[in-house]
């Protein structure tokens, strides 16, 4: 079998089976667990727990102005490197064709041109994050080799996408092959590390919204 | 009880003759009880980009990355994804979900007790929205079942079971209330059968800070109000509850609310002290078992309802003032707007620290850390940055509502030779009543 009808097909369909099983299992273990009642009495005004949690998830969006001098890199990088990812994977034609061949759906894509300006800008940004971890002393003295892992499996499809666009490295087939490989590891990589906050954001900064809309606390 | 120091050089407490193992056991036992849902979410979220490490007064006096909030978790989150998490079984098949040594629980101590005031900054500032300090308040709860606190939290907590509170005997409360009043000249009710208010008091107001009992006697016979203290339930900052001594905590609650309900109280009045808000009015029904019969409030909550009702008229000052927020009254409380009111009523012009409110600093006490001898150097570091603030407010006054803090701060003060008085808010609208 050639390497990229193995990516495309067993290897992709593997990883996919795992991301879905695996994200799924996790959420549903943590989600069963004992629900401690609070039974403390709510200040008058307390919004519902839909309402506090929503309020609480965009209120993290961005750091309260005390924070954000210590926080600044952290954050402007942070955003820039994730609205890079979420174009470059959703935005980019043959991306979008993809899950039209997968789903059924697609929507309009952005220019090869201009999505391959962002898959740069991209790594270049989740290489200054690692830079940044490796260097800043508290982010490395609690990083994790999941937080290596999870920057890996992140980095190398973008990088390897960037290749694969722009005929770097190698014969097309095989550079798309990698690329595809690339976004395996990255897929079965999910459910186990630190990638899971895509989802787990919302639970973490909802609960503690609720909890702390109850007291009349900023969040 | 032995201080002792690991073999990386931290010192440490332990309490009982227990082998380490066996001490690793209680407290992985303690920490996998006491995960939800909840919990499970915050300690599954964490990115570790280190944002909370540049919230915490100790990381950011010290420059230590040791101190970094999240990092102070590791025991308890390494409890979760070895016995709880859904790939436990998994991750302890695989080896990579480590047991927790008794040798990382002795070195934690310092980092889950000298060096965190529960302040909850870090929860502030994290961007996942994880609240730390619940969580490090959480890992205080296996610790104390391990027997690894240190040796002042574990003398006041054996005085409180002995005694009733970590100050004196609960047989001495009458006494101390009585005497207080007949020194200052106060009617001070105690014991009475039934009233429709109970205070409670924290442990300084039975030592250094007695006028806050005829402070809060004053104001409430000003007002007309039926009420009592009682020497069957007065003691509310709940050691239990800073200590991780979650039976100790279920008792001090009981013992407030039962109380209440017994003498027909329809509002139970906690004192200056932001712990007590803490145990009392967010964590009281947890222990009780059910939604508390009684309205439970801060001093400071009662003040400015009183201010406000027109029941309460107070003298003007005319003086400018600084307000340190207690953080568990205000950041984890959300008691914002009431010290302002009062003291705007009390004709303070407020001038507000550069960091004020809900991202105020921490007076660097909280958390049982100002009654923990051994943190006094980190503490001082961290009373700097308050100290700062305020000299760069220039108010003439500086105000506060909770007395751990007033003490917390005067500790600073005369460490430093620094002569600024802290005020409390209690004192003050005592003081300046209109008769």
């Amino acid at each position: 079998m050639e390497l990229l009808q193995f990516s495309r097909g067993p290897a992709l369909t593997f990883a996919i089976a795992v991301f879905l099983l695996g994200t799924l299992w996790r959420l549903i273990g943590i989600l069963m667990l004992e629900r401690r009642r609070v039974d403390a009495e709510a200040r008058p005004g307390t919004p519902t727990p839909l309402a506090a949690a929503a309020s609480g998830v965009l209120a993290k969006m961005w750091p309260h102005k005390t924070f954000l001098k210590s926080s600044l890199f952290s954050v402007l990088n942070g955003y820039v490197f994730h609205i890079g990812l979420a174009i470059s994977v959703l935005l980019f034609a043959p991306h979008v064709l993809f899950v039209k061949s997968l789903l059924g759906i697609s929507w309009p894509a952005l220019p090869s041109n201009v999505v391959l300006a962002v898959a740069v800008i991209t790594a270049g940004s989740l290489l200054a994050s690692l830079v940044h971890r490796l260097t800043n002393p508290v982010q490395r003295l609690i990083s994790r080799i999941d937080d290596y892992v999870s920057w890996a499996v992140t980095f190398l499809p973008v990088l390897t996408g960037i290749a694969a666009v722009a005929h770097i490295g190698g014969r097309y087939e095989t550079l798309l092959a990698v690329h595809i490989l690339t976004v395996c590891a990255f897929l079965i990589w999910f459910p186990f590390g630190k990638l899971m906050h895509a989802f787990l954001f919302v639970l973490s900064r909802g609960t503690t919204a609720i909890r702390f809309k109850q007291r009349g606390a900023e969040v | 009880m032995t201080a002792q120091i690991t073999t990386s050089g931290i010192p440490f407490d332990a309490q009982g003759q227990a082998e380490e193992s066996r001490r690793r056991d209680l407290a992985m036992q303690a920490f996998v009880r006491d995960i939800a849902m909840t919990n499970a979410v915050q300690l599954e979220a964490c990115v570790r980009c280190g944002l909370c490490a540049g919230a915490c007064h100790f990381f950011v006096t010290t420059g230590d990355p040791k101190y970094t909030p999240i990092r102070k978790l590791r025991p308890l989150e390494q409890a979760y994804h070895r016995h709880v998490g859904p790939f436990a079984p998994l991750f302890r098949l695989l080896g990579i979900a480590p047991r927790v040594t008794a040798e990382e629980l002795e070195q934690w101590q310092e980092l889950i007790f000298d060096s965190c005031t529960l302040c909850g900054r870090c929860t502030l500032a994290c961007p996942m929205g994880i609240d730390i300090a619940d969580l490090v308040k959480q890992s205080r709860h296996g610790m104390f079942a391990a027997g690894l606190i240190p040796d002042r939290l574990e003398l006041m907590d054996r005085t409180t079971k002995l005694w009733g509170s970590p100050a004196t005997p609960a047989e001495d409360f009458a006494d101390i209330i009585r005497e207080t009043g007949e020194e200052r000249g106060v009617a001070m009710n105690i014991d009475k059968e039934r009233a429709d208010y109970l205070v409670t008091v924290a442990p300084a107001e039975l030592t250094e800070h007695t006028k806050a009992l005829s402070d809060a006697a004053k104001v409430l016979n000003k007002m007309g109000y039926n009420w009592t203290y009682h020497s069957k339930g007065f003691e509310a900052s709940n050691i239990g509850y800073l200590n991780g001594d979650i039976e100790l905590q279920e008792k001090m609650t009981r013992q407030m609310i039962d109380t209440a309900v017994k003498i027909g109280a329809h509002t139970l009045i906690l004192p200056e002290c932001g712990h007590a808000y803490g145990a009392a009015r967010w964590e009281s029904a947890r222990w009780y078992g059910e939604k508390v019969p009684v309205r439970v409030i801060h001093m400071t909550e009662f003040l400015d309802e009183a201010v406000a009702s027109g029941k309460l008229k107070l003298k003007q000052i005319n003086q400018t003032a600084s307000l340190h927020d207690p953080c568990q009254l205000v950041r984890r409380g959300g008691v914002l707007a009431a010290p302002r009111n009062v003291m705007k009523a009390l004709g303070l012009d407020l001038k507000e620290l550069a960091d004020a409110g809900a991202v105020g600093w921490c007076c660097g006490g909280g958390g049982g850390v100002v009654s923990n001898k051994r943190a006094d150097p980190i503490r001082y570091r961290a009373f700097e940055l308050k100290r700062r603030q305020v000299e760069d407010a220039n108010a003439e006054r500086f105000v506060t509502a909770c007395g751990q803090c007033r003490i917390t701060l005067n500790l600073g003060a005369n460490k430093y030779k620094w002569d600024k008085k802290v005020d409390s808010l209690l004192e003050l609208v005592a003081d300046n009543l209109i008769d």
